[in-house]
């Protein structure tokens, strides 16, 4: 996003979170015997983000691209070395105590309520969010049935698969309402009836109430359809911010071409052996970014002749926002994670 | 209070230059101590269902098969009495000190405090609420380890009302310990190691009779805030207990409670936010 948007967005006052230079170094840590040291790592290097009311943001990356680190200290769980973090006119740097009344946290991990039942879960955090007896037990049976949990209240969380356990435990972060949520990969392990009642519940708080959403998230095609706006980290920084489509349309001119080979590359054509440079291997698969003719040469090449007979299968694809982020410059060949 | 606004205050204009943001957002309720503190220890005690059911009867057995161990050494008298409440006061340390121990570092090490440091609740309420339903665990197996005591060796069972007191003095102290050290502990393997150590320490030096051991031990053995509800204990065996000092060892275990539960709670919110 250019600085003079950002600039507008906040006289418009409609910025929910806003985040300025915020850098956070782990320091390097020295090697002992059998462990070899680690250099220091920035985490998250002077980001810059404007999240505003009503959306669903995403941070979006690979692995160890300083997502979760980011989340934590938008949530006052980690103070920054620099830069300063505002959610709704609050400093949660000089007050991390004030990001748990304004904002609900869904993180990875559920130890802490991993024993309770989803019922006694989701009424345990509405009592810890200031709501008094009848008003837990009253969110609490509105969101289980919205939700669905109504027949796995009385278990413990321990107990559900992975993708239940992770919706009791999204159950528990909607209980006791707040105008912004962080939801850490909320998705994770769920069916598709799980995943569609997150995101209607989720709508329907943003149409209601308004509801801000901030969502970490490694799952491409999640991304590309629930977000309205997201920022692309790479090592730390900020490569990209914009929406799926607008970030798309940076690399429109490409093409995306897969070649399964049966059991190998047949190198001995020229024309094949040519793309090798160019290519992205995995094992028996290809995968090529061209320029629309280019890839029409392609496809004709080896749908044809000697390079047909090793083909087992091709896909041509538009871009994806894997293809921004490899276009982008991002840091890991192999791109993100597509679930 | 002025009824001025602040923009016209001079000195004022420097404050309110172009960055003028809307109004900081009303915040949400504070959870407040008492109903948080009440809501973490109904949620703690609801886990005993699930998962520590089967470690109070371990934590039963090896004090009753202490005291049956002990039976063959020791006969009646001052000595019995300190087995017998050593005894029952190991159930304590076996459940508040190691098991919460344990507990709060496994908590630590996963990321679980997470969930509690993104809700607006007091440090307090949530060390003293996993406290406090520890120290209930412990009830059944110290009574009945107690009781089997009482008859094993011949003592008066008159006096057995006293645990109403040095149940909960002691399971303060044990359990401010055992979070304390879960919290502090680096790694979890560190909290288990402390816990354990903790209770053995509680094992030896409370179990075994105090006239017997050398000097340095006995000093050890005074350390101990488990050594307190002990001798509170074992002293309402005798014929005429001497209630003064019985409440002269109760108040050590209470201040060690109130100590050991702040400590716990300074380690709460420093392990909380990193």
């Amino acid at each position: 996003m250019s600085t003079r948007a950002a600039q507008a967005l906040r006289h418009s006052g409609d910025v929910v979170c806003a985040v300025r230079g915020l850098t956070k170094t782990y320091p390097a840590v020295r090697g002992r015997r059998g462990t070899p040291g680690t250099p220091e790592v920035r985490a998250t290097d002077d980001v810059r983000l404007d999240i505003r009311r009503g959306e669903i943001f995403g941070l979006l990356g690979p692995n160890g691209a300083g997502k979760t680190t980011l989340v934590r200290q938008l949530t006052g769980l980690m103070r920054p070395d620099r830069g300063s973090v505002e959610i709704l006119g609050h400093d949660i740097v000089r007050h991390p105590e004030r990001a748990a009344r304004i904002l609900a946290y869904l993180g990875q991990e559920s130890t802490a309520l991993d024993e309770l039942t989803v019922s006694l879960a989701a009424e345990t955090t509405g009592r810890l969010r200031g709501l008094d007896v009848r008003q837990a037990r009253a969110e609490r049976d509105a969101v289980l049935d919205e939700l669905g949990l109504g027949p796995l209240a009385g278990r413990p969380i321990k107990k559900l698969s992975g993708g239940q356990r992770r919706l009791a435990c999204f159950a528990a972060a909607l209980v006791g309402e707040r105008p912004l949520l962080v939801l850490d990969e909320p998705t994770t392990a769920m069916d598709p009836v799980a995943r569609r009642a997150v995101w209607s519940a989720v709508d329907r708080r943003r149409a209601e109430r308004a509801t801000t959403v901030l969502l970490v998230t490694h799952n491409v095609i999640e991304a590309e359809t629930v977000l309205d706006r997201v920022a692309v980290l790479d090592r730390g920084r900020v490569i990209a911010c914009d929406t799926p489509s607008g970030l798309k349309e940076r690399v429109a001119g490409e093409v995306r071409v897969e070649l399964l080979w049966r059991d190998r590359a047949p190198l001995e054509v020229p024309e094949v052996a040519a793309l090798q440079d160019r290519v992205v291997e995995s094992g028996r698969r290809w995968t090529l970014r061209l320029a629309p003719e280019e890839a029409r040469a392609v496809v004709a090449t080896v749908t044809g002749g000697a390079a047909f007979a090793a083909l087992d299968d091709f896909t041509l694809a538009t871009p994806s926002l894997e293809d921004v982020y490899l276009a982008l410059g991002g840091a890991a060949q192999q791109g993100l994670v597509k679930a | 209070m002025s009824v001025v606004p602040a923009e016209v205050l001079p000195g004022s204009v420097l404050a309110v230059d172009e960055t003028a943001r809307p109004a900081a957002a009303e915040l949400g309720p504070r959870a407040r101590l008492w109903p948080s503190l009440c809501a973490v220890y109904r949620a703690q005690l609801s886990r005993a269902r699930v998962a520590r059911i089967p470690l109070l009867f371990v934590a039963t057995f090896q004090s009753i098969g202490i005291m049956i161990l002990m039976r063959g050494v020791v006969d009646g008298g001052a000595e019995a009495q300190a087995v017998v409440a050593g005894s029952s006061v190991l159930v304590v340390a076996f459940v508040a000190l190691n098991l919460l121990a344990q507990y709060f570092g496994q908590l630590r090490a996963s990321g679980g405090l997470d969930h509690y440091a993104t809700l607006p609740v007091p440090p307090a309420a949530v060390v003293l609420g996993a406290a406090g339903a520890y120290a209930s665990f412990t009830v059944p197996g110290t009574v009945v380890t107690a009781l089997f005591g009482c008859v094993l060796f011949g003592l008066p069972v008159a006096h057995l009302w006293v645990l109403v007191a040095v149940i909960p003095l002691a399971g303060a102290a044990l359990a401010g310990l055992g979070a304390a050290l879960g919290l502090l502990a680096p790694r979890p393997e560190l909290a288990t190691l402390l816990g354990q150590l903790g209770m053995s320490a509680a094992l030896l030096l409370g179990v075994l009779p105090a006239d017997r051991m050398p000097e340095v031990v006995r000093f050890a053995r005074d350390l101990l805030p488990s050594t307190y509800g002990v001798e509170a204990f074992a002293r309402t065996f005798g014929p005429h207990p001497d209630w003064a000092f019985v409440l002269g060892d109760l108040a050590v275990c209470g201040v060690v409670g109130v100590v050991s539960l702040a400590v716990a709670t300074w380690a709460y919110r420093r392990a909380a936010v990193r």
